[in-house]
């Protein structure tokens, strides 16, 4: 089956002309540059950035090979879904400054460059001079009655069992995954009526506490202002000017509705 | 398993009868008359963008008693121009701790995808532009809806690399929150999409439209009210506009952006605004069909329809304004947990129950028997909810379980909060009386509450 689509893509690319080929020799060094840029970067953010557009690139691929659900699928699915929960995960733990450059393996990076290099050359010329000068066969048969169509017979008539096989082992996996980082309260937990009623049986503000700077009296920058009456410290950081009239240098434009009305 | 053997089954002919819509009137036009489509949705957009802007500052003022923008231009109405020519005049910054072609990638990309989705918008039927038959439309696909789908999701990145690229706390804060809330809202939002494909059998937006000639498909309700809660949480607007939360992250993931960046990522917004617009009225509201009313139904040729579209569109986005004037902000936790634990089920349901009709009014010809038996089913659950039997208990249980909880529930009295200082001076309580008044403020405040 694999031979048979390899066969396939291959004869769509050789028999193509005009905005296809034209679309492809530009998009494919776009791909490949990404690719190797996804490997060399050093920022783990930059990396993934680099493998959406490479994943973007590819999609476009498929659009231009008469498969428009799969390409439009591949963004949706892998640039929108998932590359967006790596970038996420990786903002979350904070991977922002580039990894350390010492390695822990002994003569890593020289293996790997061969070992890839290999791969590369084994991918490349025995497939390259199997589907060289071969046609597309049987796209018009399996694009018959429109493209979904077609993907959705397939699916629900000869694939229906892998289908749903594929789709149980991810709802397992995402159960799972949920079990696993599933954790009880140790205790109930406070409701907000709860928060409220202690609050005031404890006679505490009813009303939020006041921001800093509320109480200024003079609007000079020498002047410490008035804290809050919550705390005492008089050198609480972060708390000069604010009542000294500061929304004029603000870089979001007043009038424009976002800074000004919302 | 190849294709062709797939393929050459002799049951397949019948069904492909089913195909793609007649996509034959696109992709015939010279190149000018696409430059011009496309030039004129461009504009469409800056001036729906302009306008929806002091629009919305107008009726939100009228909603609060206030005039609103008057000054520049009659009445007040070339406010947002204005605004944009001061915003281009600004100071561009960009932050000692930014990350350089990230921060200025991001409201690019941001924006772009915002002016894609629209190509596919169909504006009108056919229509003759100097002499050559066209459709009102810049493009369509057979998957035209997932185009638009996917170029939501590509706006995304314009928010999350925004917040990382300004390495700062509260860009960050607001765009993991945006990240999150994006993803979890387009789930509801294609399920909400999945019922009007099943009742038009396509995907192409001119096929959904002329689908729509004779009912509209808000008949089908959930789906519409899933959608419309999606997309206002998809285009981060109040009540969901928790990404930029001014009251809680200063301007979420644009904090840091200012002049002309800042204004990039203003037109998305306002750009995503009308396009999920346009969408709604494109997928539930008949797009350009005219409104079921006698006499106007005759105005469906030519011209006339894009009149329909837009007054359509208009609806919408003061919809938008409306709920911005009406609706308070929701907590976070509270927001998430409405879009897995409420729309997404509903949807999901709402889905098997279309599915199931469609079969249904496909296949059975002697009706009686189902008819009969689901009116049986219907009525059962009917009385059964309106005697309720076990309610009292089932009251009495939830109450005993609240009191216990309430006796249970941990208490701060044996926590030393603040940590005892080595020095003597207690801070004297500011508010009122009260000798435990520093641990009631903390009770109150944060750091006990969990999740």
């Amino acid at each position: 089956m694999n031979a048979a689509i390899l066969v396939q893509a291959a004869g769509e690319f050789t028999r193509t002309s005009g905005g296809e080929a034209a679309t492809f020799w530009v998009l494919a060094p776009v791909a490949v540059l990404a690719a190797l840029g996804m490997v060399l970067a050093r920022s783990a953010v930059h990396g993934a950035l680099l493998l959406v557009v490479n994943l973007f690139c590819l999609a476009v691929f498929y659009l231009l090979q008469d498969a428009p659900f799969l390409g439009f699928v591949q963004i949706i699915v892998y640039t929108g879904a998932i590359m967006v929960l790596f970038l996420f995960v990786l903002m979350l733990v904070g991977v922002d400054s580039a990894d350390s450059l010492v390695e822990t393996l002994r003569g890593q990076r020289m293996a790997a460059i061969v070992l890839g290099a290999g791969f590369a050359g084994l991918l490349v010329f025995p497939i390259g001079g199997v589907i060289s000068g071969t046609k597309a066969a049987g796209l018009a048969a399996a694009n018959n009655g429109g493209n979904i169509q077609a993907i959705a017979r397939l699916l629900f008539t000869d694939y229906v069992f892998a289908f749903e096989i594929v789709s149980a082992l991810l709802i397992i996996a995402a159960v799972g995954a949920m079990i696993l980082a599933h954790r009880e309260r140790a205790g109930g937990k406070i409701t907000q009526k709860e928060m409220l009623r202690r609050r005031f049986a404890a006679g505490g503000p009813v009303t939020p506490v006041p921001g800093p700077g509320v109480y200024a009296r003079p609007q000079a920058a020498d002047v410490t202002p008035a804290l809050p009456p919550a705390s005492d410290d008089p050198g609480h950081p972060g708390d000069s000017g604010d009542s000294a009239g500061g929304d004029a240098d603000s870089p979001h434009p007043v009038g424009a509705g976002k800074g000004a009305a919302r | 398993m190849s294709y062709p053997s797939s393929f050459g089954a002799p049951a397949v002919p019948p069904l492909a009868a089913a195909g793609d819509p007649d996509l034959s009137v696109f992709g015939g036009d010279p190149l000018w008359l696409i430059l011009l489509k496309a030039v004129a949705v461009f504009a469409f957009l800056l001036l729906m963008t302009l306008f929806a802007i002091v629009f919305e500052r107008k009726v939100v003022a009228r909603m609060q008693q206030r005039v609103g923008p008057n000054r520049h231009g009659p009445k007040g109405w070339l406010q947002s121009l204005a605004d944009g020519v001061k915003l281009m005049l600004k100071e561009d910054i960009i932050p000692v701790l930014a990350d350089r072609p990230v921060f200025i990638l991001a409201p690019v990309v941001s924006a772009i995808p915002a002016f894609l989705a629209f190509s596919v918008i169909p504006f009108g039927p056919e229509v003759s532009i100097f002499g050559h038959h066209t459709a009102l439309q810049l493009a369509d696909l057979p998957v035209a809806v997932l185009f638009v789908l996917s170029a939501s999701s590509l706006g995304v990145y314009g928010l999350i690399l925004s917040g990382w690229a300004s390495g700062s706390t509260y860009p960050l804060l607001g765009s993991l929150r945006s990240a999150a809330q994006i993803i979890s809202y387009e789930v509801a939002m294609g399920l909400s999409f999945v019922a009007v494909f099943l009742n038009s059998g396509t995907l192409s937006t001119s096929g959904i439209v002329a689908g729509q000639r004779h009912w509209w498909n808000v008949v089908l309700v959930p789906s519409f009210i899933i959608y419309c809660i999606a997309m206002v949480g998809e285009t981060n607007r109040t009540p969901f506009d928790l990404p930029e939360a001014e009251g809680e992250l200063v301007g979420g993931f644009h904090t840091e952006y200012s002049s002309i960046k800042f204004a990039f990522f203003f037109l998305a917004e306002y750009i995503n605004t009308v396009t999920v617009s346009a969408v709604a009225t494109t997928l539930f509201l008949g797009g350009w069909q005219p409104p079921p009313i006698p006499y106007f139904s005759h105005f469906d040729t030519g011209w006339f329809p894009v009149i329909w579209f837009v007054l359509k569109l208009l609806a919408f986005l003061f919809l938008f304004i409306w709920l911005r004037g009406t609706l308070p902000r929701l907590r976070y936790d509270q927001f998430m947990a409405f879009g897995w634990k409420v729309l997404i089920p509903v949807g999901l349901v709402w889905l098997l129950a279309v599915a199931t009709f469609k079969v249904y009014r496909e296949n059975v010809t002697d009706r009686t028997p189902w008819l009969i038996g689901f009116g049986i089913a219907v009525g059962i659950l009917l009385i059964i909810t309106l005697v309720d039997p076990g309610a009292r208990k089932h009251a009495e249980r939830l109450e005993a379980a609240e009191r216990e909880r309430t006796r249970n529930a941990p208490s701060l009295d044996r926590i030393p909060w603040p940590p005892p200082q080595p020095s003597s001076k207690s801070p004297s309580p500011p508010y009122g009386p009260g000798p435990n008044r520093p641990s009631s403020v903390i009770v109150a405040g944060g750091p006990r509450q969990e999740s």
